[in-house]
């Protein structure tokens, strides 16, 4: 097909090039009648145009296909138009369309291409002659508003908006607050969100998360990491949120679950009840304690159990943790369950063999897991370098482990280390 | 008509130079930066969206007779301009990194936003020197020349003294002074050679064989040792064999503990930003004071001009700056220049 057009690009590309000078750059939008013919000698030039350059033959829709709309109105052509309205306004006939207008452009073209060839002041001159036709023609009140202004949407797009001006359920997503760049980046999201009906299934599944609890403000937040929670159906929703009862959550911590971890309704109740029981058996917790952790970081219940088994297996083996630590610092920092192997090794190694920290303090103080390693280490250093650095709490002089990690700098440099930022900063430089 | 976030863009373009603490690959540091930049620009309050006017149809009388349609114009917001649909403002920064230093070592790092990458392109083709700190330790060698590679080798270091080390750092110093009349090109015999080594000119042009121009010893306790080096064209690989080689040399082993840059040309030490002045007001902070002490340079470089001429250069100088910078800080800078004139 391209290469079909390419060869008539080579044919009509002389034209064109003298065409070219006529073409009028207004968009099609709001119209005067009168510039119909103008419109369409030029929309003819510019579908040769569009040949010539080819790879354009797929963008631009929009003017080929309004000026095919314009052409269905205007019914005092030539068989020009009759070749036109034969055609349908669909992508794969467009070739076709323009492999005819070719056919057919040599023939009944020749009066208007030799008008457009002319000098603009003939053009004008024809312009004239034709606008009187179309413009002082009185038409009924009723054609007037039959007259319908082609839309611009174009058939395929890759980006949300240009369909979001024209699509209420796009619209009333954008109120709500959900970030449709985003959204269109992933594979498939944007046909699927476009095809969505608000009244029919958007509304009934913000109104079903808002019996949960969840405040109208989160949902652009949910519908922007979770989509797909759209086109869950509802009785499966109302299942899992049943089923989350049945365990004993409340139903403010099904809502804060619910909006903190978007995905979890799209999961089963046998993956949910799965996971729920992992967490059980394997750390040997109460139903409350698991009650808890999962209420406090629900995505523990959405991701995969794999990297969760890793962890704690690094926790037993390479950090040395016994089973009833490791249970006291899950409970109290849930995070280490999904933390980064790598990172937790490195803290670790810091902790224990530079810090000279044994197990149970760690144990005792688990947040120091949870840190990032530059920012202990740097404070570490500063109070070394200061003599301060005593963590054992028999000794005097003793920096709970807690703080050292938790308090902003200001605090840490006035009440820990007993200097001030500007030094902290300096030495930092220093490392 | 500017936005906000394209005019806070302007402000940030420049040289400014971060200290990379060890442990840290440069790139990471780098698209830490841009990400904190483009967080920064982002924020800034956006245009109001542009309106609409559509002719929206009541509902009920689209089926009867025109007489009775009924078409009210509404101006609405064009929402395919909105941030959350078109996406933000910028999406992507072009921050580029000078020298780079690798994961090992820490120190001064000079970066450049959006025009500045051009300037950084110049200052790097130029002859420019680099001032590093090396700490090392006596009485092993590794494979990577760090205290934390496979140990290859472990020998005694008692016999070792300063005035030892003195030794091997000038013999180090003088076959490096003698690469670098050699790499400059220049007969050695010609009164040329003479005036460009006193006017301090002489060097190599564009890439070369590391050259240290400067090495010293500040600190001595065997078995630890910190030396301090001036260089062109250096890696830190080859700092680390520098510090490997002077150990073989004082018939010992040696390693490298730590590399730290302390100058990369211009940019000092006290210059750079720690990891937590890392946003965007503080980089446009470090980014005007670089302009504007690039500025003193230049007048500094012409003193052959006159003072009424400079007093009216400052005059000037303080106008430009105005236009460019906030409000506020063009305020004291009016006053600065009125007390001069």
């Amino acid at each position: 097909m391209i290469l079909k057009l390419m060869t008539m690009a080579s044919t009509c590309a002389q034209l064109c090039l003298r065409c070219r000078s006529h073409l009028c750059s207004k968009t099609l939008t709001s119209m005067g009648k009168y510039y119909a013919q103008v419109r369409h000698c030029n929309t003819v030039t510019k579908v040769l145009t569009k040949i010539s350059n080819g790879l354009f033959m797929w963008g631009n829709h929009t003017t080929l296909q309004t000026s095919l709309r314009w052409k269905q109105h205007m019914c005092y052509y030539s068989d020009l138009t009759a070749k036109y309205l034969t055609s349908e306004a669909k992508e794969d006939k467009h070739t076709e369309d323009l492999v005819r207008t070719d056919v057919v452009c040599p023939a009944p073209l020749l009066p208007t291409r030799d008008v457009v060839l002319m000098t603009e002041n003939q053009v004008s001159f024809d312009l004239d002659a034709v606008a009187e036709l179309s413009a002082l023609e009185e038409i009924t009140d009723e054609e007037a508003v039959g007259i319908s202004s082609p839309s611009v949407v174009p058939p395929a797009s890759t980006s949300l908006r240009d369909y979001v001006d024209k699509s209420e359920t796009l619209t009333k997503l954008v109120q709500l607050g959900v970030n449709l760049w985003k959204l269109e980046q992933r594979p498939h999201v944007g046909s699927m969100l476009l095809r969505l009906d608000f009244n029919k299934d958007v509304a009934p599944r913000l109104l079903f998360l808002k019996e949960v609890g969840v405040e109208d403000s989160r949902f652009g937040y949910i519908i922007t990491r979770n989509p797909f929670i759209l086109t869950e159906s509802l009785e499966n929703l109302q299942t899992r949120v049943n089923y989350l009862k049945s365990k004993k959550f409340s139903s403010e911590t099904v809502a804060s679950m619910v909006s903190r971890a978007p995905y979890l309704l799209n999961f089963s109740v046998k993956r949910l009840d799965n996971r729920l029981g992992f967490y059980q058996q394997q750390l040997g917790l109460s139903t409350s304690n698991t009650r808890n952790i999962v209420a406090r970081l629900p995505r523990l219940l959405c991701g995969s159990l794999e990297p969760i088994k890793e962890n704690l297996k690094v926790c037993e083996i390479e950090l040395g943790f016994k089973a009833n630590e490791i249970q006291h610092i899950v409970i109290s920092v849930p995070k280490v369950l999904t933390a980064n192997k790598k990172k937790l090794s490195q803290i670790f190694d810091f902790l224990h063999n530079t810090m000279k920290v044994p197990h149970y303090l760690i144990t005792k103080s688990p947040q120091v897991l949870n840190t990032k390693y530059l920012r202990l280490r740097e404070r570490h250093c500063f109070l070394e370098y200061l003599g301060k650095a005593q963590y054992d709490p028999t000794l005097p002089n003793y920096i709970s482990l807690d703080r050292l990690v938790s308090l902003p700098d200001e605090t840490f440099c006035t009440d820990l280390a007993l200097g001030t930022l500007e030094d902290f900063y300096l030495f930092q430089k220093t490392l | 008509m500017a936005t906000a976030a394209v005019r806070m863009f302007r402000r940030l373009e420049g040289l400014f130079c971060v200290y990379k603490p060890s442990g840290v690959h440069w790139k990471l540091v780098r698209d830490s930066i841009e990400t904190n930049l483009l967080k920064g620009l982002n924020a800034t309050p956006s245009q109001p969206l542009p309106q609409e006017v559509r002719f929206l149809a009541q509902p009920s009388t689209e089926t009867e007779a025109p007489k009775g349609l009924t078409l009210s114009a509404t101006s609405v917001p064009v929402l395919s301009k909105h941030p959350l649909v078109s996406g933000p403002e910028f999406q992507n920064i072009q921050v580029g990194v000078g020298h780079r230093l690798d994961a090992f070592s820490s120190g001064v790092l000079v970066l450049g936003v959006g025009n500045g990458n051009k300037t950084l392109n110049d200052l790097y083709r130029t002859r420019v020197t680099r001032d590093y700190t090396l700490e090392g330790e006596f009485g092993t060698a590794t494979d990577d020349f760090t205290h934390t590679g496979g140990v290859v080798e472990r020998s005694t270091y008692e016999h070792i003294t300063q005035d030892k080390l003195e030794r091997v750092l000038a013999m180090l110093e003088g076959a490096n002074q003698k690469a670098l009349l050699m790499y400059s090109n220049v007969d050695m015999r010609s009164q040329e050679a003479y005036e460009m080594a006193v006017q301090g000119l002489l060097g190599p042009e564009g890439k070369s064989a590391p050259i240290l121009t400067g090495l010293r010893c500040i600190h001595f306790q065997p078995p630890n040792f910190i030396l301090e080096v001036q260089c062109l064209n250096e890696t830190q690989k080859y700092l680390r064999k520098v510090v490997h080689e002077i150990g073989l040399e004082l018939r010992s082993t040696a390693v490298c503990k730590g590399i730290r840059r302390t100058r990369d040309g211009l940019f000092t030490l006290q210059d750079a930003l720690t990891r937590h002045h890392w946003t965007a007001a503080d980089i446009t902070q470090a980014i005007r004071q670089y302009h504007s002490s690039k500025k003193h340079r230049k007048r500094s470089q012409s003193p052959a001009k006159k003072p009424a001429l400079k007093t009216s250069e400052d005059v000037t100088a303080a106008q430009q700056n105005e236009a460019n910078e906030e409000a506020a800080v063009g305020k004291i800078k009016k006053l600065v220049a009125e007390t001069r004139s």
